[in-house]
C-alpha cells in the first residue's frame, strides 16, 4: 500500500513542476490537490488523466480510490 | 452479444444523446453514493438525461472505460465528450460551470452540491438502461 508521501513523489516526478498535497487516513483512498503549469489550457478531463496514468493499473486495486482536484497555479 | 458490439452499442449511445450518465445503478436506485450525488446535481439543474445502468455486465464498464480513457463510475458525457466523473462534476457544480456546459436551464450554483440519495425520485428522462444489459 503506498503511503502519502510515496503517492505525493510519484505525481510530483511524473509531472514536472507539479506540487502535490495528499491526505490519506487508510492508504486506500487518497485526497489529492494537484497545481500545475502543465494543466494550463487543459479541460479538467485532461488534467485528471495526466494525474491518473501516473497511477495507471492501481486504480481500483491498491488505490482504491483517488479523489483528485487539479488547479492551475495563480 | 460479443464485446465490440457493446462497444458499439455504448459510442452510438454517447453519440445519440446529448447529456448521458454512466452510473452504477438507475437515477431513481443509484447503487453508489458517488452516482447518487451526481444524479442530483443533475437533477438540481433539471436538465434532461439519459442514464445507463453499468452493473447489469461487467463488460459494459470494460468497454466504456476503452472508450473514455476514464477508469471510475459515473461518467458524464455531453455532446459526445467526457465531462469528467464524480468529482469534477462536483467542481463544476459548485462554482457554476455545470449548467452552462450542459446548457442547462438552470444555472445554479455557486452552492454546495447536493449529497444525492432523496432527490432521485425523478425517473429517467430517456429509458434506456436497459439497452446495453
Amino acid at each position: 500500500m503506498p503511503s502519502a508521501d510515496e503517492v505525493k513523489s510519484r505525481i510530483e516526478t511524473g509531472i514536472p513542476g507539479a506540487a502535490a498535497e495528499v491526505q490519506t487516513y487508510d492508504e486506500v483512498h487518497f485526497d489529492v490537490v494537484v497545481r500545475a503549469d502543465a494543466f494550463q489550457g487543459l479541460s479538467r478531463v485532461k488534467q485528471h488523466r495526466l494525474v491518473m496514468d501516473i497511477f495507471a493499473g492501481e486504480l481500483g486495486g491498491a488505490i482504491h480510490a483517488l479523489a483528485l482536484k487539479t488547479e492551475v497555479p495563480t | 452479444m460479443s464485446d465490440n458490439e457493446i462497444r458499439t452499442l455504448i459510442a452510438q449511445a454517447i453519440e445519440e444523446n446529448d447529456t448521458i450518465l454512466f452510473m452504477k445503478g438507475s437515477p431513481d436506485a443509484p447503487a453508489c453514493g458517488f452516482s447518487a450525488r451526481t444524479v442530483a446535481m443533475l437533477q438540481q439543474l433539471e436538465t434532461p438525461f439519459a442514464a445507463v445502468d453499468i452493473l447489469p455486465d461487467p463488460r459494459i464498464r470494460q468497454e466504456l472505460s476503452a472508450i473514455s480513457s476514464w477508469p471510475t463510475i459515473p461518467q458524464l458525457f455531453h455532446k459526445g465528450e467526457l465531462v469528467g466523473g464524480c468529482d469534477i462534476v462536483t467542481e463544476m457544480y459548485e462554482n457554476g460551470e455545470l449548467g452552462e456546459a450542459l446548457g442547462a436551464p438552470k444555472q445554479a450554483g455557486p452552492e454546495a452540491a447536493p449529497a444525492g440519495a432523496a432527490g432521485a425520485q425523478q425517473a429517467a428522462p430517456l429509458g434506456i438502461e436497459n439497452r446495453l444489459s
